[in-house]
This record gives C-alpha cells, sequence and structure tokens, in this order.
C-alpha cells in the first residue's frame, strides 16, 4: 500500500464518525471489500519472492530432516548428551516450540471469552501457528525417543506383554496433554475455518480450486439455523481450550518438577512455565505478524492497536516471568536446602551464566521499553524486541535444563553440555518446518478471519435491541 | 418436464430491515425457511424463532465420557488388570489421575462439539439445491439472502414473493429445479 492510499484511508476513516475507540479496520471497507481483499490472496499469482522464501525454508526443513534420518538411522549418539546431561537442546526445543503455540490459543481462545474485539484480525494467523508449532514440538520429543517408530508404546493399547503405561508418571501425562492440545487446536482452527473457507468458494474462479475450497468448505452455506449451533460450539471449544493451554504447559512443567532434582523441584513451575508460553507465542506471532503484515498488504486489518495491545501482553507477561526469576532465587535462598541454593548461585554464575544473563536481558530488561506509547508503535522496535524474547525464551528452558543436570550430586561427574551439529541442524529444521507450513498457510488459507472481522465492522449487528416479548415461545403462552 | 419449484430467495443488505423481515415471516407462519449471512448476526436466530440449540447438551456427555474414559482407564490398568509396584506409589490414586482426568474430559468435549456441530447442521453435504442460483452465493460475501422452501405449507409462489417484496428483499425471484 502506498503512502498515499493510507492517507486516503485515515481520511475516509476520519471522516466517516469520530471513533471515540481506535478502529480495528482502518479505511470502512464494505463486506465485499472484505472478502475480495481477503480472498483475492488465494487467487494472486504466485511471486518469485514467495518461491525464494519457500525454496529457503524447505531447504532448512530438509536439513533437519537429514539430520533426524541421521539420528534415527544411528541412535541419539550423535547428539552431544551424555551424563550428567541426558537433557539437552531436545527438551529445550520441546518445551520452546509448546510455548509458542500457546499465544495462538491465548488469542483465539481466551481473547475471545473476554469479547476482546481486536482478535479477529490475528486470530487464525495465531492459531495456525499453533498448530505449526506443536507439530514441531511433536518432532523433537519423538526423535529424543531413539526408536520414533515405537511411539505407540507411549500409548495404552493391548498388547502381548499385558503391560500398560505407567500413569504415574509425568511423561505420560506429557503424551495426553500435548495430543489433546493437538487436537483440540486443530478442531477449532478447522471449525472457524469453515465460513471462510465457503467464503473463498464461492469467490474463486478456477475450477480446481473450487473443487478444493468446496471440499473443505463441507457445504457451508451461511444459514442462520447453522450460525446457531456454530456459535455455541464456537463458545464451547473457545471455553475449553482456555483452561487447556494453561493445562498444557503446567504439565509440561510437571516433567521437571515431578522431579527430585534442585532447580525443578519447585511449585512455581506450573505458572511461570504458562506465562512464560504466552509471552514467548505472542512475541513469535509479533515476528511473523510484522512480516507477513507487509508482504501480504494487511495493514488496513493489522493495524499499530492490534500491535500495541500485543506489545502491552508481551509487558505484562515479560515482568511475570521476571517475577518468577526473582522468586526463583528467593524461594532458593529461603528453602534453607543447601543444593538448592547451590543451583542457583550456579545458574547466575556458574558455567552457564552466560546463557543465565542472555535470558534475563532479553525476556526481562528488554520489554521495558514498551512502557513508553511510542516504543509500543513503533515496527521495527517491536520486530527486534520480538526476536530478542524468543531467544530469551529459548535460553530460560536451555537455563533450566542444562544447569540443573550437569553439575548432579557427585562432583566426579560434572560435565558441560554443547550440542553437535545433528542437533543444531535439528533445531534449523523445526523453524524450516514451522515457516515453510506458514508460508503454505498464508497463501492457501484465508489468513484473517472473514466472517468474524465482518461480524465487528461498523454496522453490521442490528443497533436496535428486539422486543423478545414477540418470541414465539411467548406467543404461544397467551 | 416442468421445472420443480425449490423455493423463493430475496436479497437484504441492511441488517436492521433483515431483522424485521425474520420477525415477520417467523409471525407469518413459515416454518421451512432460512437467512443466509454472511456472519452470525446476534439475535437473528431469535428473531427466526430458532429453537434452542442441543448441543450443549452434546458436549456435556462428551465431557463424562472423557472423564469416565480417563478414570475406567487409569483405575482398571493400575489397580486391577496388571498390579504392578513403582517406586511404592499408589496403583490408582485421584490426585495423580487429574492430568490424565482433565485432559480427556477436554478431549471428550471438543469431540463431541465438533461432532455434534456437523450433525446437527448436517454437514458436510456437499449439495444444496440453492447452489446454482446467484443470489444464492452472495451469502458469504455481503448479502443477507432469505429463502423459503417450496415444501412450507404456507408457500404459494405469488404470495411468497409479495410477502418477501414487502419487506424489503431485492432480486425476490423463484428458484425452480432444472432436472
Amino acid at each position: 500500500m502506498t503512502v498515499a492510499q493510507e492517507q486516503q484511508i485515515n481520511q475516509r476513516g476520519a471522516s466517516h464518525e469520530e471513533p471515540v475507540r481506535e478502529q480495528l479496520v482502518l479505511g470502512n471497507p464494505s463486506m465485499k471489500d472484505i472478502t475480495a481483499r481477503i480472498a483475492s490472496i488465494v487467487e494472486s499469482k504466485i511471486t518469485t519472492k514467495y518461491l525464494l522464501t519457500l525454496g529457503l525454508t524447505m531447504s532448512m526443513a530438509g536439513l533437519g530432516l537429514f539430520a533426524l534420518y541421521y539420528t534415527i538411522t544411528t541412535g541419539i549418539g550423535v547428539w552431544g548428551l551424555n551424563n550428567p546431561v541426558g537433557w539437552g537442546w531436545d527438551i529445550t526445543n520441546f518445551v520452546f516450540w509448546i510455548g509458542i503455540g500457546h499465544a495462538g490459543t491465548l488469542i483465539s481462545a481466551i481473547l475471545f471469552l473476554f469479547r476482546q474485539k481486536w482478535r479477529t484480525a490475528i486470530n487464525r494467523s495465531a492459531e495456525a501457528m499453533t498448530l505449526f508449532a506443536v507439530v514441531c514440538a511433536l518432532t523433537m520429543v519423538l526423535s529424543h525417543t531413539g526408536r520414533p517408530w515405537l511411539f505407540y508404546w507411549l500409548l495404552p493399547y493391548p498388547n502381548q506383554m499385558q503391560m500398560w503405561i505407567n500413569f504415574r508418571s509425568p511423561l505420560a501425562w506429557d503424551v495426553f496433554a500435548v495430543n489433546t492440545y493437538f487436537a483440540v487446536s486443530l478442531m477449532f482452527w478447522f471449525v472457524g475455518l469453515i465460513p471462510d473457507l465457503a467464503t473463498i468458494r464461492n469467490y474463486v474462479k478456477s475450477d480446481l480450486a473450487k473443487k478444493i475450497y468446496s471440499f473443505f468448505s463441507l457445504g457451508w452455506t451461511g444459514s442462520t439455523r447453522h450460525w446457531h449451533h456454530y456459535e455455541i460450539a464456537y463458545m464451547i471449544l473457545a471455553g475449553i481450550s482456555t483452561p487447556l493451554v494453561l493445562s498444557v504447559h503446567s504439565v509440561v512443567s510437571f516433567d521437571f518438577t515431578v522431579g527430585i532434582m534442585p532447580g525443578w523441584h519447585t511449585t512455581i513451575f506450573p505458572p511461570y512455565f504458562v506465562a512464560g508460553a504466552i509471552f514467548s507465542g505472542f512475541a513469535m506471532v509479533m515476528t511473523l505478524m510484522v512480516i507477513a503484515r507487509e508482504i501480504l498488504d494487511l495493514k488496513q486489518f493489522i493495524t499499530l492497536k492490534h500491535f500495541e495491545n500485543m506489545n502491552k501482553i508481551i509487558l505484562a507477561t515479560g515482568m511475570m516471568v521476571g517475577y518468577a526469576y526473582a522468586m526463583e532465587m528467593f524461594i532458593a535462598w529461603y528453602s534453607g536446602s543447601q543444593w538448592e541454593r547451590w543451583i542457583f548461585i550456579n545458574r547466575a554464575l556458574g558455567d552457564y551464566a552466560w546463557a543465565y544473563w542472555t535470558m534475563v536481558l532479553c525476556n526481562v530488561v528488554s520489554p521495558q521499553v514498551y512502557w513508553f506509547k511510542k516504543a509500543r508503535r513503533s515496527i521495527p522496535l517491536m520486530f527486534i524486541i520480538s526476536i530478542f524474547v524468543n531467544i530469551g525464551m529459548w535460553f530460560e528452558r536451555f537455563t533450566i535444563i542444562a544447569t540443573t543436570l550437569h553439575h548432579d550430586f557427585l562432583p566426579a561427574s560434572w560435565g558441560y553440555y554443547t550440542p553437535t551439529w545433528v542437533e543444531i541442524s535439528i533445531f534449523i529444521g523445526t523453524f524450516g518446518i514451522f515457516l515453510t507450513l506458514f508460508l503454505l498457510f498464508a497463501k492457501f488459507v484465508p489468513v484473517i478471519a472473514i466472517a468474524e472481522v465482518k461480524a465487528i465492522m461498523p454496522g453490521a449487528q442490528p443497533s436496535h435491541h428486539h422486543d423478545h416479548a414477540h418470541a414465539p415461545a411467548a406467543v404461544e403462552a397467551h | 418436464m416442468n421445472a420443480a419449484p425449490v423455493g423463493i430467495i430475496g436479497e437484504i443488505t441492511d441488517v436492521n430491515k433483515v431483522m424485521s423481515a425474520a420477525e415477520q415471516i417467523r409471525d407469518a407462519g413459515y416454518r421451512q425457511w432460512d437467512i443466509h449471512t454472511p456472519y452470525p448476526v446476534h439475535g437473528l436466530d431469535k428473531a427466526m424463532g430458532v429453537k434452542r440449540s442441543i448441543l450443549t447438551y452434546i458436549s456435556f456427555v462428551g465431557m463424562v465420557g472423557g472423564l469416565s474414559t480417563a478414570l475406567g482407564l487409569q483405575w482398571w490398568t493400575g489397580a486391577f488388570d496388571y498390579i504392578l509396584n513403582i517406586g511404592g506409589k499408589g496403583f490408582f490414586n485421584w490426585q495423580f489421575s487429574m492430568p490424565i482426568d482433565f485432559e480427556l474430559s477436554i478431549l471428550g468435549t471438543a469431540i463431541f462439539t465438533v461432532v455434534g456441530l456437523f450433525g446437527l447442521c448436517r454437514i458436510p453435504t456437499w449439495y444444496n439445491r440453492y447452489q446454482d442460483d446467484d443470489s444464492f452465493k452472495k451469502a458469504t460475501d455481503d448479502v443477507f439472502v432469505i429463502t423459503i422452501d417450496a415444501e412450507d405449507d404456507r408457500f404459494s409462489a405469488e404470495g411468497t414473493q409479495d410477502l418477501l417484496k414487502r419487506l424489503g428483499a431485492q432480486n425476490v425471484h423463484l428458484v425452480t429445479n432444472h432436472a
């Protein structure tokens, strides 16, 4: 969009009615404009820039898949893991990716329940990120089992050994939590997509596209009788996703807290992990939306107001995470346990102090600029901070895992963990998978929830309350 | 062969108009009719006299099903089918069963909600009798499309068209089956 167009939009917006609140969609587009603007992305020509980007992300994914192939055929001995550090980048990346997904569910479910209308511009893409992030997390956690082709051993199924999985283990809880999270997020996302896919079905010209979108829109017609059920279904899904998203990272944190290792065995972990997950998830949404908004020309829908709101959430959750870091330190001292105290002194001053202070700088210090409105509305700044937060949150997980493990109770077995090229490649690969899926999504799926945006436009809803005394039930009662 | 009437279609673009149109069609006693909208319009279902959805009950059944599966599974495998002492922990305790109880309750609710939604809306149905009508296609874009089916007892080719026109609908026309 050119500057002149943007000015025009702003002028039109201003002349309409002086809005008390900042407008969520700039330029008062008609319903037809909204349909055309978003549905046309699907039909637009695939550009060289798009193909080059896709080529890059697919190469990253290819590198990761090659490293995974090498790991699976050789064994996880090719990773840098050994005694005493048995968990390294594998679990760090798993927790990192699961955390990334949390922003999507928060935006789609929790902000829906709080009637935050601004969520409509970003919820679709954030939910997509949730799914793709969980795919990456599952890749990490499956590959770290060593023999991923036996993944079904994680599930309770009748077998010739007549044995069952150990339901007392948090690792078994994790299997249920993560898979439920993936399944529910997928259902929530798809249910949200159905009306928009129908819109695209009726918009596209080519026969093949029409067939494909017809298939996936399941014959949705926009019937009010269907919307009636649909809205209830959406509300229920949002209602159950809210506790779900809080539970998933809590269960992930149980992997640590239920163990008796110093530095892990703390009750603060579940809320601390959830706050961190939302924090990192919003940062990732920010990073990608700043780019997507530019490339797909969605400035009309994803405005500075959206970014400002997200930055406020980043500031709030960043402070929660900072509070957790401080409280961990305090509790370690207050516990009186020498092991606990020592682990935390070692965390801040030991071999991995560089990782710890990177984490503190990125997660606690850098978001503080968001106290200023100018910073919350500066695109280049929020892009940089979002990347800082991504880095910081990755280091948080790494710090938690590595510092506790590398110095255990026996000084003779102390060690220092560094990853090999294989682990690094797999990590790059998960970014490749994530970005490739996101690029495909941005091209072929409506990136903005068309029906939801239409529903929040000025004048989209009836302006007067109808007299419910005329409702049929009341009429029949006479 | 005569073209059989499918129903009458009318377009309305103003949301307040469609609300009052819905109330009047309802009060006129029509039963087999619908309004297709590009987005959910608050209160339009009430104005049409749509009965409260039973979906919440279906979801509740899913929740109970998920929860009982989780409890049953953990109790039966751990404390009944194959009792195994692991670190002296209990064979079954509600405390340790909580995470899976919770997750499967959510999963059961979600599956029943989505399947229930599909069932109640009869989707997927990749065919609609109005699908080739140009007005009908606008319902996913920017128009509120009223359809009154020919099967309705009060349906009459002229009378129903007059009613829709009187309610402010545009492009009111009869849709016929070409087969």
